[in-house]
This record gives structure tokens, C-alpha cells and sequence, in this order.
């Protein structure tokens, strides 16, 4: 996994309350077999003019201008709730967000987010409207910059606010570890559990 | 130890590595639950490293989610009755699972389903296991007791390659749900009842044990649906205690515990129910006899209100969106809003007992003109054993269609979906924005009020069709 320093890039404010994964991706859009090529299924409802269509509605914040170079994503309350479907993650990384920035997320979409080398910052709502506000006012310019090795968030009027992420998430995000790769090494401890248990619940074990 | 909940036993007992201030704890996994969807990129990050799975005794894969609810008798037929996509997730599973030793109930099982209908059916699901499938709603099979919850599929990938998760301990919340049920008030609007009062983030992070005297006189199918939609609350998982009603449920089960394994299971489940004096991080108080039958109104499962009453008023842009995405008004009540699809199905209300109950409203009734009435068993054996209790005739004597098992209309996967702008009230979980379809306007109710909004031809309050 790529890793995750610091980002000083455009945002787009997307704040509505409780957009759930079937909104990220739609599940007619996932009808793959891997993790790519889904880019172009992101928020496919609220994107493009007709379903399963490509032509895009002008209205929607990623069809904007400077929007679409957008990294950082500013959003609502409990974003990324509902369906487990990691696709979400993978269709906003395809597309190029690298950091999220909302008062709040969905627990799956979240741990999802950080095995694929997206910050989810958890800040609070008035502080994303804040910064929203000032982005809009000029989103080419007025950049957000997220620094994870200071877990700082920098508005562009240059206000800063600091956010907290589990050790591990912020470790596996810096050096972009791979969780996979790190539980292999505790072979033995998992052995021993395995064997412990079978005495305990061979039921377990068919 | 002090006293202990439930869920901090289950917790402890699957520690391979303790979680430190810098760490996650190391969980081990008694049971994984994988579909054609969400394991693909999962078995391709194990043959990318080389990886085999650990426990393919312990991983248990089925159809659901794509797959055609008309039946597939030859697999050279799924092209036809699926889009070409869906029909290489099945095949992709089909050889995974024959390539890595992982046993798959297909098209040629008679025990296929719903995932999360599957494992209970079958005793695999049991109390006091440690329960993962990369689908939100795993929370169902806490109604055993057993700690389950949905992940992602690179966690799907870790689970295949170790047998354990990366978790942080969640925090607990316990329902405490009191009183009894009115006729025509299911457990579905019980589960509805709870997300409206703690809303959609309302659970987020926590564990829900769901308790009281009107969580115990639920039968094991009902228990089920409430656990099952704790996802739609935000929350990790949902659990209820084991008692005779859940041991009862599994003796027997081809996949439970036997003989004397069976009693030493029993002897561990007993013990697993919340110590007096447990704490909970947080609780929350519901009186189940005041409860109505409950409808949703807008696109979350939060936004939900007792049928007879009006919809209510939200302040937000989000909430008047959601309004206008459903054709909704504040102030009027869904009662007798029109309907133009009816879904009874999902790993929510799809098991015999679901079916039951829609039966006993459209026996010797007819779907209303011009509905679009669906009946989707949650899996191949319920749906035998509703044909040999005749249900299927009482469907389709209603007009409804009765069709294989599988998610459906659900999720809208597998061609089976609702028509843009149309009214469909639905016993699945999730009434999101194009979740059953583009367009689609999703109303959450119970069995019994989808059955009876079928017949009416609009959302009807099921009170009024009860019999005796
Ligand atoms: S029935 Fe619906 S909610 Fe249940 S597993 Fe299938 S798609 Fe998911």
C-alpha cells in the first residue's frame, strides 16, 4: 500500500448526514471481480444524469471545475455507513481521494478507508462546515492540507486542528503496512491459541 | 474478573493477542461466512502472495447475492438469467472455492440461501462463536449469542489467511426492551422501533446485547431479525443471551454439536449469558407494548414512524431531500400511500416463520391490481418446507410470485428490482437511495404489513387483516 505523509490538496464538500456505501457505489455498479475499474461507479446515482448512464449531472459536486482534482473529501455525519462493501473504498481511491475529512463514520467503511490508504479524520461538524466555507470561496486556492505525522488538519486561513487515529491505523497509513503481511509473523501465537482451544471446544474444530 | 456481559465473554475467550494502547487485539474466528460479491479480490490477494486458506474447515461459502431467484439447472444457463457480470462472480466462486478446498452449498445444494439465513439453519452458527462474512448484516447471527459482525473484503483476505481479525475492543450498549407485543407488532417493528429511538449512528462503535422480557419470548427466527438489522443502528454487532429457546433451535441441527460434544457445548453456552452486575457502557429503555407496527418514510432506517401516525417534520437538507426522494410530505401518514411493488424476502424476514405470517394475511385474498407482489424464501429449505405447508399455493392463489431463494430485491443485484419512482414496501433492511433499484422508493415494514399492503394496494395497517 502506498503510504501517507502529508497532502495539501483540493477538497470537496459533500456534507450531507449519513450517505451510506450503496450511495459511494451503487451495487449494480460492482458487479466486478476485482478491485479495480470501479472509479467510474463513484456515487453513480448522484454523478451521472441517467442510470447506468454516463452523462454526467452538472450539479454534482465531483462535475465541478476545480472539484475534480479534488483529494480530500469534507463530509456529513456517519459517511460511509450501511453495506460492508469495500468497493467503496476502493471506487473513492481510484478516483483520488486520499483523506476524508466528517464528524463522523460508518465502523466498517472506516476500517475499510485505512487498508486502503485513505485518512478518515474524524473532526467535528462545525469545524467541516467551517473549512467547507472556505473552500468554496475559492476551491483552486484555498487548499486543505492534511499532515498525518502531526495528525493536523490546516484550513486554507491557515487554522489548524488536530485530530486523534488508533496507533496502529496511523502506523499502518504512514508506512503503508499491510495487516496481512503483519499477522503472518504471529504464526505461533495463533498455533498456540488453536491448540489451547481444541481442548477447551473441540466442537470448534470440525 | 468482575462481572462480565455476554459480549466481554465471547471477547475473551477469543484472544489470541491481547490489544495494547499501540495495538489491536488478535481475534480468533470460529466461523467464516463468504459470497460470491464481496470474497472475489479477497481470493486474488491470496494468490497474489502465494497464500493458502488457513481453516478451510472453518469457511462455509453460498450464492446469494447475485444469483438468479428462477431456478439454474445447468450453469451454462446463468448468462441467460443474469447479467454476464453477475454470472462470473458465481462461476469465480465456484472454481475458488473448488481450488482452495472451501465447502460451497451452490446451485447443486439443496441447503443453499442467504448466507445469514444458512448458518443458523444449518447449527454452524452457535453460541459463544466468533462469526465474520463480508456483509453488514452478519450482526443476524448474534441472535445465538455468538459475537458476529460484518467486514470488509481486505479483512475477508486476512480471515481466509489467518483464522484471525486486527480488532479493537468495541464499546457495549444494551437495549432493554420490557413488556409485551400487541397482535399485528412483530419483532421487525420492534428492531424499526429501536433505530428511530437511538437513530442510524446511533450504535456506531458499540456492541448492542439486546435484553428483557420481550427479547426472551421472541422465537429464535424473530430474535434474528432484530440482531440483524443492528448494522442499520450504526452498531458493530448485536447479541442476545442463549437460553432453551436457542438450544432447543439448534439440538439436532446437522452441523451442531453431537453426542457428547453437545453436552459440553450446552454446559459453556449456559454460562455465557451476562453476569448480574455487568456494567454497559451505555442503556437504553424501550417498552415493547406500546409499540405499533412501524413503517420507514425516508432513506435511512431511522427515519421510521408508527403507521398511523405522520410523518414528522426534520430541519435538515438532508432530511427534506430524503423526502423528496420518496414523494414523502410531512404531516401526512404513509397509511394509504399506493403501492406498486411488494418484497417479502431478505436475510431480515425470509424464514418460515415470515412467511407464515404473510401467508396468513393473503390466504384467500388477492393481491391488489396492478401491485407486483414477491415472495423470496430465505433459502432452498425454507422454501421446501413452506411448499409442504402449502404456502406457496397460498401466494400464488394470491397472485404473488413465489420464486428460488437468494437476496433479490434486496439489493436489486441480481435483476430483480423496482422501477424508478415506484412504491415498494419491503420487509428487506435497507430503504437507501437506489438500494432496490435506480429511483426506487423503499417503505421497511414487517411480513405482515408488507402482505397486507399488498393487498390493499397501499400501505395498509396489518391490524385490519388479522384473523382470530
Ligand atoms: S438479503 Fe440483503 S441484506 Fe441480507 S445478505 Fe442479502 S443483500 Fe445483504
Amino acid at each position: 500500500m502506498e503510504k501517507f505523509t502529508t497532502l495539501t490538496a483540493i477538497a470537496a464538500p459533500l456534507l450531507m448526514i449519513n450517505v451510506d456505501t450503496d450511495a459511494i457505489i451503487p451495487s449494480r455498479e460492482m458487479k466486478k471481480v476485482s478491485k479495480t475499474g470501479l472509479a467510474d461507479g463513484l456515487f453513480a446515482a448522484w454523478r451521472y444524469t441517467t442510470p447506468g448512464g454516463r452523462e454526467e449531472n452538472p450539479d454534482f459536486v465531483l462535475n465541478r471545475g476545480p472539484y475534480r482534482q479534488a483529494k480530500i473529501l469534507l463530509a456529513g455525519l456517519n459517511f460511509g455507513c450501511g453495506s460492508s462493501r469495500e468497493h467503496a473504498a476502493w471506487a473513492l481511491h481510484e478516483w483520488g481521494v486520499r483523506a476524508i475529512l466528517a464528524p463522523g463514520f460508518g465502523n466498517i467503511f472506516y476500517g475499510n478507508c485505512v487498508r486502503n490508504g485513505i485518512v478518515p479524520v474524524v473532526i467535528d461538524n462545525a469545524r467541516v462546515e467551517a473549512i467547507a466555507a472556505q473552500v468554496e470561496r475559492d476551491p483552486e486556492r484555498n487548499r486543505v492540507t492534511v499532515d498525518l505525522r502531526q495528525n493536523l488538519v490546516t484550513a486554507p486561513d491557515g487554522s489548524t486542528t488536530t485530530f486523534a487515529l488508533a496507533p496502529a491505523d496511523r502506523e499502518m497509513l504512514l508506512e503503508g503496512l499491510d495487516a496481512i503481511a503483519m499477522t503472518q509473523k504471529r504464526d505461533a501465537e495463533i498455533l498456540a491459541f488453536q491448540a489451547r482451544d481444541r481442548e477447551r471446544r473441540p466442537w470448534i474444530y470440525p | 474478573m468482575g462481572a462480565q456481559s455476554l459480549f466481554e465473554k465471547v471477547w475473551n475467550d477469543h484472544i489470541v493477542a491481547a490489544e495494547t494502547s499501540e495495538t489491536p487485539a488478535v481475534l480468533y474466528i470460529d466461523l467464516h461466512l463468504t459470497h460470491e460479491v464481496t470474497s472475489p479480490e479477497a481470493f486474488n490477494v491470496l494468490a497474489a502472495r502465494g497464500l493458502a486458506v488457513r481453516r478451510p474447515d472453518l469457511t462455509l461459502a453460498t450464492l446469494d447475492h447475485s444469483t438468479p431467484t428462477v431456478p439454474v439447472k445447468t450453469l451454462k444457463e446463468l448468462d441467460l438469467l443474469v447479467e454476464s457480470s453477475a454470472a462470473t462472480q458465481i462461476r469465480v466462486m465456484i472454481e475458488n472455492c473448488a481450488k482452495l478446498g472451501i465447502r460451497l452449498l451452490g446451485f447443486d445444494s439443496d441447503q443453499r440461501g442467504i448466507v445469514h439465513v444458512i448458518g443458523p439453519e444449518l447449527g454452524i452458527t452457535q453460541p459463544g462463536k466468533t462469526i465474520v462474512c463480508g456483509d453488514s448484516h452478519t450482526s443476524t447471527h448474534g441472535a445465538f449469542g455468538a459475537l458476529a459482525f460484518g467486514i470488509g473484503t481486505t479483512e475477508v483476505a486476512h480471515v481466509l489467511a489467518s483464522q484471525c481479525l486486527l480488532q479493537r475492543k468495541p464499546k457495549t450498549l444494551a437495549v432493554n426492551v420490557q413488556g409485551r407485543l400487541q397482535p399485528g407488532v412483530t419483532a421487525k417493528d420492534v428492531i424499526l422501533a429501536i433505530i428511530g429511538r437511538i437513530g442510524v449512528g446511533g450504535g456506531t462503535g458499540h456492541v448492542i446485547e439486546y435484553r428483557g422480557s420481550a427479547i426472551s419470548a421472541l422465537s429464535m427466527d424473530e430474535r434474528m431479525t432484530v440482531c440483524n438489522m443492528s448494522i442499520e443502528a450504526g452498531a458493530r454487532a448485536g447479541m442476545i443471551a442463549p437460553d432453551d429457546t436457542t438450544i432447543q433451535y439448534l439440538s439436532g441441527r446437522p452441523l451442531a454439536p453431537q453426542g457428547r460434544d453437545w453436552e459440553s457445548a450446552v454446559r459453556r453456552w449456559r454460562a455465557l449469558p451476562c453476569d448480574a452486575g455487568a456494567r454497559f457502557d451505555r442503556e437504553v429503555d424501550v417498552d415493547a407494548s406500546v409499540l405499533a407496527p412501524m413503517v420507514t418514510f425516508g432513506t435511512n432506517p431511522g427515519m421510521v414512524v408508527p403507521i398511523d401516525q405522520p410523518v414528522p417534520a426534520g430541519e435538515t437538507a438532508s432530511f427534506a431531500k430524503s423526502l423528496a426522494y420518496m414523494g414523502v410530505e410531512a404531516g401526512k401518514p404513509m397509511l394509504g400511500r399506493p403501492v406498486d411493488v411488494v418484497f417479502i424476502g431478505s436475510c431480515t424476514n425470509s424464514r418460515l416463520s415470515d412467511l407464515r405470517d404473510a401467508a396468513q394475511v393473503f390466504r384467500g385474498r388477492k393481491v391488489s391490481a396492478g401491485v407486483r407482489a414477491l415472495v423470496v424464501p430465505g433459502s432452498q429449505a425454507i422454501k421446501k418446507q413452506a411448499e409442504a405447508e402449502g404456502l406457496d399455493q397460498v401466494f400464488m392463489a394470491a397472485g404473488a410470485e413465489w420464486r428460488e431463494s437468494g437476496c433479490s430485491m434486496c439489493l436489486g443485484m441480481n435483476g430483480d428490482t423496482v422501477g424508478r419512482g415506484q412504491l415498494c414496501v419491503s420487509t428487506s433492511n435497507r430503504n437507501f437511495e437506489g438500494r432496490q433499484g435506480v429511483g426506487a422508493r423503499t417503505v421497511l415494514a414487517s411480513p405482515l404489513t408488507a402482505a397486507a399492503s399488498a393487498v390493499a394496494g397501499r400501505v395498509a395497517d396489518p391490524r385490519q387483516y388479522l384473523r382470530g
